[in-house]
């Protein structure tokens, strides 16, 4: 299956580079410890521009999901289930749901990352149910 | 009560093309017809016109519509930002040039051939959103969020998900809209109303969230609006409509199109922020209200619309609309017009010039004795006023 690869940026490429071993990273400020997604390179809170990265424990929740219909990946063959996944760690990214019939998929469900390699080398971090 | 740019500046004159799939000429052209439509109603020449104001997406620059309508100087030029946001965010602009003393007459436009040409319906690549200045997209794009039915729709399933609101709930939009743009010759759908049957019939764009019949259209068409003082409106042809109020709003965690990062999503904290704005600013409350012509990209936005200007409570707005209040004869006719589904998509301006038509008076839907009218883009807003 074919998807867009993601564009990095100076400020973010920790993030993607971390895709790429199978790390799911998150930024925290070196200064008061608050972590923010997406990334950005000044401390929204205290202004530092020193920041750490840090490996996700990479379970969360679904906090919403959508299975789109219309043009695209999703007619490549079966559909995508893309969620807002709010992490234990306090943000939120956009990812896809797997292993779970999309009629099946709930607000709350527990979830963990995994990684997938797709056409040409791209890379992304997936979800699926917690614990299986 | 008067704060920000409040009633020192009035819409003088409307303009508007003809809506449609196709309309077989230059972007160009349309906005050079539609301002020029707009200047000679509110009785205006171009030697008038010192400003301009238009959406940073308008392909049209300002050099070549000037270079078109024989404009020969101008003193001040603006553009707003993110899409439908920009639909009253313009008006702010130009409201508040005028009332610096920046610029004397103002002319909006936003034209396109956003059916014919570009579709913004149609996936959208990385580099497509970057170029646009919108670079947060890249984060949702790999994982199939390409199209603005797709960021919008992973905002508004937690919003079903906290009230329990259904896509057929959101249907009841979509026939009143269908049902308004019904009696409106200017509307693509005219004398094409649709049941609630014919909504949930139509197919899926994004499950659980949009049918085909809650998205917008893609349209061709151009829209102008002229802005000046009340003193220089005093003497021009058309009863000016008074800009009561005018704001835009940009929260921290807030984004464009896609709201994810707000701790509440279950609603829309800008359009929130824009009520409390456009209500302390023309110490008007929503009863004070007429109609209100609502930024209807999708459906479900009406419907935190509804809910975050206080209409209704949070999560009664399915309730409201089922009582018939956004209907001709309710208690705040919507979108009197038939929106954005059911006029055309001219990015939300067109909801300004019905505004206009009805504190006029002469809107086809006529809502009577319309004095206060309220337009909102969700992340812009506006109370317009009639004289």
């Amino acid at each position: 299956m074919k998807r867009t690869a993601p564009l990095a940026t100076r400020d973010d490429r920790f993030f993607w580079d971390g895709v790429a071993v199978g790390e799911l990273r998150l930024q925290r400020c070196a200064n008061c410890g608050k972590r923010r997604h997406p990334p950005g390179p000044m401390c929204p809170w205290c202004h530092s521009l020193q920041w750490r990265v840090e490996r996700a424990a990479g379970r969360g929740v679904v906090y919403s999901y959508v299975i789109p219909r219309h043009t695209a990946i999703e007619s490549q063959g079966e559909p995508v289930i893309v969620a807002l996944i709010e992490l234990e760690e306090g943000v939120r990214l956009v990812s896809n749901l797997c292993g779970v019939a999309p009629g099946a998929v709930r607000n709350g469900m527990a979830v963990e990352v995994f990684f997938t390699e797709f056409e040409d080398g791209v890379r992304l971090h997936q979800f699926r149910p917690a614990g299986r | 009560m008067a704060s920000g740019v409040g009633d020192r500046t009035v819409i003088a004159g409307i303009g508007q093309t003809e809506f449609s799939k196709n309309s077989g000429r230059s972007e160009l052209q349309l906005a050079a017809e539609a301002s020029l439509a707009a200047l000679e109603d509110a009785g205006l020449s171009v030697e008038d016109v010192d400003g301009t104001v238009t959406y940073t997406l308008d392909g049209t620059g300002e050099f070549e519509l000037i270079r078109s309508l024989g404009i020969k100087e101008l003193r001040y030029y603006s553009r707003a930002p993110y899409g439908g946001a920009a639909t009253c965010a313009v008006v702010l602009h130009a409201a508040a040039a005028v009332a610096a003393g920046a610029a004397s007459v103002v002319l909006i436009y936003r034209a396109f051939n956003e059916r014919s040409g570009r579709r913004f319906g149609l996936p959208q690549t990385a580099a497509q959103v970057s170029s646009s200045g919108s670079y947060w997209w890249r984060w949702y794009i790999p994982f199939g969020l390409d199209t603005p039915a797709k960021w919008a729709a992973l905002h508004f399933q937690r919003y079903m998900h906290v009230y329990g609101v259904t896509n057929e709930d959101f249907g009841r939009y979509s026939v009143v809209c269908r049902k308004h743009a019904a009696n409106n010759p200017n509307a693509y759908f005219y004398q094409r109303p649709i049941t609630l049957e014919d909504h949930q019939n139509s197919r899926w764009i994004v499950e659980p969230v949009l049918r085909l019949l809650d998205c917008c259209q893609e349209s061709d068409g151009g829209v102008a609006l002229v802005i000046t003082s009340r003193e220089r409106a005093r003497d021009l042809r058309r009863p000016p409509v008074r800009i009561v109020a005018a704001a835009q709003s940009a929260l921290w965690g807030g984004d464009i199109v896609s709201d994810y990062f707000h701790t509440d999503i279950a609603g829309m904290a800008e359009i929130g922020d824009i009520g409390k704005k456009l209500w302390a600013q023309s110490g008007l409350l929503p009863k004070d209200i007429q109609a209100a012509m609502l930024y209807d990209h999708f459906s479900p936005i009406v419907f935190m619309h509804l809910e975050e200007f206080g209409f209704c409570p949070r999560g009664q707005a399915r309730d409201f609309i089922r009582e018939g209040h956004i209907e001709l004869g309710g208690s705040l006719p919507v979108n009197t017009h038939g929106g954005l589904l059911g006029e055309a998509y001219i990015h939300g301006v067109n909801h300004i010039n019905e505004a206009v038509r009805q504190l006029r008076g002469e809107a086809i839907n006529q809502v009577p004795n319309a004095q206060h009218i309220l337009v909102s883009a969700g992340m812009s807003g506006i109370i317009l006023g009639k004289a």
